[in-house]
Order: structure tokens, then C-alpha cells, then sequence
């Protein structure tokens, strides 16, 4: 039994190991004041301050921003009527959408990609930070509505009919009963569609056109041309960005609680 | 919402299957002309190649992450409740952060002048740097790094169910640590295996990012197959029959899924 426990944890440790090792280098060499070498020159923060002064990284992160807000808000808006409207089907009709709802998430990110791109080029619509937009809210959609309809279904049905016994409209009964039940599991998919979005390359490298540029693209560009501490310092900088994501996810959680 | 749903993720889906029944313009376009051709080419050895090391790149990331996640969620799973958060939260913050970067991060390291290098030089190892990036082993490195969690996550679900006096009662009854593994832990948490597996199998089957980054020209899969031909070759049609392709390996994946799935219902209701 002790045997086991010990052998448990090691290997558990190992794996925390091999998951933050290499952020854990990665972030300390943004620290590096020689710019090629792998072994340890002194203390710098010159490659941060490189990348406030890099005009085209600032756009790209505008870019970004811009993108991730106007497609969770559509993605949300789309994906909790969804969620919403699924209760109210039955039978063969809620088994349509369910699978609707489902087949983008197991589809290839890859092979969304491309259709999209086709379907672009095919109607004639540029490709620009609305394809772009389009694109993130396609994947957006299924994963609020996912997320919104589990904590649905766990709603107790009794609530709202007493709203509606006591002379409330059905609309009335969704605003203030089942919303409020909903927020927290809305929270959580907002945050969510935000930081895919936010992270989200493979339909952006597809969807995007000249001067869409985003921040995943124009970090794989930058990778593209090889390892620089420049990159290094952003990663390190995208890495904190995440954190403070979960961080606020928690808070938010905590206080519902 | 089915109508956004329909005209931007049906409709050119729809558009993709058309395209891959034409054939291709002198120039790149697309001429409509209704053949099987992008269908027969799906067959050259040099593609048959491509698939074969993107499904042998998957199953090996599936295997390893199975094998590091397990011993990992169950320890996270029996960890007491104040400490379960915590870990939960050190397997979430990889998960969150940006692919790309975790992907730079095995570049950073595996590189002929980079961290790995040196350090096994200064070891006195090898007095040449090793080529260890764009290769195989370093996609797989990087699949199994980046996919990880995607293989903790569900199984610590199914482990955080799973009632420990049962495990208790196997051992009180001298099973070998052996036999509690295999007789009660894992046949329990199935369901969390299962789910772990196609997380992890159909994102790495398509995957790009990796092998694009950490894989050289010699080493690609489907994901980059499927790019080229859109981007490089401008054969849209082969590339969308290719596309079809993939799809149909995931879909039958997913299918397996359903099936051992509804399987393990009716046994559990049979009981």
C-alpha cells in the first residue's frame, strides 16, 4: 500500500514536472541577455521592452482583442438561446440540433478551416477580421451552448413553474428565474469562448487576409523565422495572461458560491 | 442559431464535398467536372504514407497520455478536497495557455544550439549537437506535452466517482495491488478512459500546429497534407477530398466511441 502511494506520487510529480518544465525555461530565458546562446549570460529585461516598441505585435494584439469581443458576445447570445431552445424541442427534432451542436466540435480545427476558406473565396467575401470573426463563432457556439445547457438541465423545473403559477409570462419567468440561475454557467462560457478566441490560430491562419493580422498569427510568424528571446519574453507574457484568465474564473465561481 | 449554423458551417462543408468531385483548373481554380479522381489519388503510396504516420503519431499520443494521465488523476482524485483544487488547477493552466507557445517552448529546448543540446554536451554525452527537432519523436513529444490535460481532465472525472471503499474492499480481500488495478480501478473508470482517449486521438490525428513547427519537411501528417494542398498546390479539390478523408477517420473514432459507450449502459443496467 505504502509502496504504491509512493510510486503514485512520483509519477504524478513527473508529470507536473514535464508539464511545466518548459514553460518554466521558456520564461527564465526571456530573462537571457545573449540573444543566441542556451546557457545563462546575465539579467535583462530588454526583450520586453522590444516588444512594446513593436508596432506591428501592437496591432496584431488589437487585432485580437477586437476579434475575441464581438465573437463571444455573438457566440453567447447564439449559443444560450440555443441551449435554451433545446429543452423546448422533443424527440427527433432536439436529437437534429444536439448532433448540429456537436459535429463542429469533432470535426478536424483543420478541416473547418479550409471549408470556410472555400465558402469565402466561393461568395466572394474578402477575407478580413470579419471572416475572421465568423469563423471563431462557428466553434464559439457549440462550446457556450454545451456548457449553458449542463447546468440547464440541472435547473429544478419546479422553480419556473412557480414563477408561472404565481402569474408571471413565460418571458418574464426566463428573465428573472432561469437567467439568473444560468449566470454563473454563462460566466464560464464567456471566459471560455474569450480565451479560445483569443488563442485560436489554425482557423484564423485560414480565415484571415492581409492586414488581419492576430496575435497567434503573427507569433507563428515570428516563431517561423526562428527562436529569439523576443518571443520568449511574449510567451512568458501570454503565459501570465492565462493565469489571470483561471484566476478570474475562480473569483467569479467563489462569489456565486 | 441553426441558421448561422447552417450557412456557415453546413453550407460550406456542403461546398467542400461538391469541390471535391471536381477537378482541377490550369491555374488553381476549381473546374466542375463530376470525377473520382481526387478520390483515386487518396490512394498514392505517398499519401498512404502520410496517413499512416498520422494515425501511428496518434495512437502513440493517445498510449502515453494514458499512461502519464492515469497515475496522475488518480492521485489527484484521492489528494484530499483542499489540495484537489489545487492540482486541478496546475493541470488547467497548461490547458489554458496558448498552444503556439507550448508548441515554441520543445522548439526552444530541442533545438540543434538549444537547452537540450547543451546540456548533454556539458555532460560530456555527445560532443556534436544532436539534431533532435523536426523529427518524428519531437512531434510526438510535443503532441503528447500539448494534449495532455485534454487525457487528466475527463479521467480524474470518472476517478473523482469512483467509490473508494470499493477499492478498499479488494484490498481487504488480498488482491494484489496488480489485480486492483486491473479488476476494479480500471474497469470503474472506463467512461473516463474512453472520453480521454477521443479528446486526445482526434485533435492529434489533425493536427497541424506540431508537426508543422517541430516535424521537418519529411515528416508530415494529415493536418499539413490538407494545408498544402490548399495553400501551396492550390489543388482545392484534392484537398478536400483529402479533408473527407480525415473526417472519416475521426467520425469512425467517434463512432467506436458511441458504440463501447452504449455497450457499458446496458451492461451497468443489465446488473
Amino acid at each position: 500500500m505504502n509502496r504504491g502511494r509512493i510510486w503514485l506520487l512520483s509519477a504524478s510529480l513527473v508529470n507536473l514536472l514535464f508539464l511545466y518544465l518548459p514553460i518554466a525555461v521558456l520564461i527564465l530565458f526571456s530573462f537571457n541577455a545573449s540573444r543566441l546562446s542556451a546557457t545563462w549570460q546575465g539579467f535583462t529585461f530588454r526583450w520586453y521592452l522590444a516588444l512594446v516598441e513593436n508596432q506591428a505585435l501592437l496591432t496584431a494584439v488589437h487585432n485580437s482583442l477586437l476579434v475575441a469581443v464581438v465573437s463571444t458576445s455573438i457566440a453567447t447570445i447564439l449559443g444560450v438561446s440555443a441551449a435554451v431552445g433545446m429543452e423546448r424541442l422533443l424527440g427527433r427534432r432536439r436529437r437534429t440540433v444536439e448532433v448540429t451542436l456537436l459535429l463542429p466540435l469533432v470535426i478536424p480545427e483543420v478541416m473547418l478551416g479550409v471549408a470556410l476558406l472555400l465558402f469565402f473565396v466561393m461568395v466572394k467575401l474578402p477575407l478580413s477580421l470579419l471572416t475572421v470573426m465568423i469563423g471563431h463563432v462557428v466553434w464559439n457556439v457549440p462550446i457556450v451552448a454545451v456548457i449553458v445547457r449542463a447546468r440547464l438541465q440541472k435547473l429544478d423545473p419546479r422553480l419556473v413553474e412557480a414563477a408561472l403559477d404565481l402569474g408571471a409570462t413565460p418571458w418574464l419567468a426566463f428573465l428573472r428565474v432561469t437567467l439568473p440561475l444560468l449566470t454563473p454557467a454563462i460566466i464560464g462560457a464567456v471566459l471560455m469562448a474569450f480565451t479560445l478566441s483569443l488563442d485560436d490560430f489554425v482557423v484564423t491562419f485560414f480565415t484571415a487576409g492581409p492586414g488581419s493580422t492576430t496575435l497567434p498569427l503573427k507569433v507563428y510568424s515570428m516563431v517561423k523565422s526562428g527562436v529569439s528571446p523576443e518571443i520568449n519574453a511574449l510567451s512568458a507574457i501570454l503565459v501570465l495572461i492565462s493565469m489571470a484568465l483561471i484566476g478570474l474564473s475562480l473569483v467569479l465561481q467563489r462569489q456565486r458560491n | 442559431m441553426l441558421l448561422w449554423m447552417g450557412i456557415f458551417f453546413f453550407l460550406p462543408l456542403l461546398m467542400m464535398l461538391a469541390v471535391s468531385f471536381a477537378g482541377r483548373g490550369t491555374y488553381g481554380g476549381v473546374e466542375w467536372t463530376l470525377s473520382l479522381t481526387n478520390y483515386a489519388h487518396l490512394a498514392d503510396p505517398m499519401y498512404l504514407r502520410i496517413y499512416g504516420r498520422s494515425l501511428a503519431l496518434a495512437l502513440a499520443t493517445t498510449t502515453l497520455c494514458l499512461l502519464l494521465g492515469f497515475p496522475l488523476a488518480y492521485s489527484i482524485a484521492r489528494a484530499p478536497a483542499r489540495r484537489q483544487g489545487v492540482w486541478l488547477l496546475l493541470v488547467m493552466i497548461p490547458f489554458w495557455t496558448n498552444f503556439l507557445v507550448r508548441t515554441y517552448a520543445w522548439m526552444f529546448i530541442l533545438r540543434t544550439e538549444g537547452l537540450m543540446n547543451t546540456l548533454l554536451i556539458n555532460l560530456g554525452v555527445t560532443t556534436q549537437p544532436i539534431e533532435l527537432l523536426y523529427s518524428d519523436w519531437a512531434i510526438l513529444i510535443g503532441l503528447v506535452y500539448g494534449y495532455l490535460p485534454f487525457m487528466v481532465l475527463p479521467l480524474y472525472a470518472a476517478m473523482e466517482r469512483l467509490d473508494l471503499s470499493v477499492v478498499e474492499a479488494a484490498w481487504d480481500l488480498y488482491a494484489t495491488g496488480w489485480s486492483v488495478f486491473w479488476r476494479v480501478i480500471l474497469p470503474l473508470t472506463k467512461p473516463g478512459v474512453i472520453a480521454g482517449c477521443i479528446l486526445v486521438f482526434i485533435p492529434s490525428l489533425g493536427a497541424f500546429i506540431t508537426p508543422d513547427l517541430l516535424g521537418g519537411a519529411k515528416t508530415m501528417m494529415v493536418g499539413n497534407l490538407i494545408q498544402h494542398e490548399y495553400l501551396v498546390m492550390r489543388d482545392w479539390p484534392l484537398g478536400s477530398a483529402i479533408s473527407f478523408a480525415l473526417m472519416a477517420l475521426v467520425l469512425l473514432g467517434v463512432m467506436a466511441y458511441f458504440k463501447t459507450d452504449g455497450r457499458l449502459d446496458r451492461f451497468e443496467r443489465g446488473r
